[in-house]
């Protein structure tokens, strides 16, 4: 899997393809984007943030997206700003989708040990701002900020 | 711990050596729902699980887990070994279940005096 990279004003940014029910490549954006960020000179935690919230909305995309869809993480002086997007199908009830332990994962995915009802949690969980939109028919967009540095830099 | 010494100890057959002699391992989790691995697990944590497809590989990566045990025989195919082996993360496999390992695991760790 090959990312894209560019600059978009302060920022340095990494755009990935990901295809829907490719569940063979997944987690390989996330693993190349925490890569990345550690090769960019971020910490091994502030790393590990990033990579469980591309992690879990990579699957997400691979489980439950229509026609895939993009996962684009930029860094600027101060934050990484991680943005899953796809066009489809939506979200009915986003306080239901956060809520944990609420999921509607496809027993072929649930065989792998996906479907906990825990991803967009810890997407949340491991972000410092995260906000997520969804229209049914439309498609969903979740944006997670981590600040590059940490009190506890653990 | 060593890795080296704790998979001898435990008597895990390994499939991918670690890239690091010194890799220790400081503590244990055990779990096939990998959101919840994600959401608990410790960095250097030495995971045990029953998962063996290609995602596990990810999931140890971005967490910053070393080393996955596959208990119960579960042995992975050769692409899973391979992407372990691109990322540096450590493969062993044994016949036991993840109870008796994570009781191995945890007397090695915790009861005897290093
Ligand atoms: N991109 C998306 N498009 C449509 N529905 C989604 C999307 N992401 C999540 N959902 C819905 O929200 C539910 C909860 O998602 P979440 O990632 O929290 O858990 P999960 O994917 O079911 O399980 P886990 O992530 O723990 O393996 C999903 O089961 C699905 O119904
Ligand atoms: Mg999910």
């Amino acid at each position: 899997m090959q990312g894209s990279a560019y600059a978009r004003e302060e920022a340095l940014c990494i755009e990935f393809d990901v295809r829907a029910g490719d569940v063979e490549h997944g987690g390989m954006a996330s693993s190349q984007i925490k890569a990345a960020l550690k090769q960019f000179g971020l910490s091994e935690p502030v790393a590990r943030r990033a990579g469980i919230i591309a992690f879990e909305g990579e699957m997400n995309l691979i489980v439950y997206s229509d026609s895939g869809g993009t996962i684009r993480v930029c860094v600027d002086s101060e934050y990484i700003e991680i943005t899953v997007q796809d066009f489809g199908p939506g979200i009915e009830d986003v306080d239901l989708a956060l809520t944990p332990g609420y999921s509607t994962a496809p027993a072929w995915a649930t065989d792998l040990g996906f479907g906990a009802g825990m991803g967009l949690h810890n997407m949340e969980k491991n972000a410092d701002r995260f906000e997520i939109h969804s229209r049914l028919d439309e498609g969903t967009t979740i944006s997670c900020w981590v600040k590059r540095r940490t009190d506890d830099s653990s | 711990m060593i890795l080296h010494e704790l998979a001898r100890r435990m008597d895990l057959e390994r499939l991918v050596d670690s890239q690091d002699a010194t890799h220790e391992i400081e503590t244990g989790y055990v779990g096939d729902l990998l959101s919840h691995v994600l959401a608990s697990a410790k960095s250097n944590s030495l995971w045990i699980t029953i998962q063996r497809h290609e995602n596990v590989v990810a999931v140890a990566q971005v967490a910053g887990l070393g080393c996955i045990v596959f208990a119960e025989g579960m042995r992975p195919e050769a692409p899973v070994i391979e992407r372990a082996r691109n990322a540096g993360i450590a493969l062993y496999v044994s016949p036991a279940s993840a109870f008796e390992l994570a009781g191995r695991l945890h007397k090695l760790l915790h009861t005897e005096a290093p």
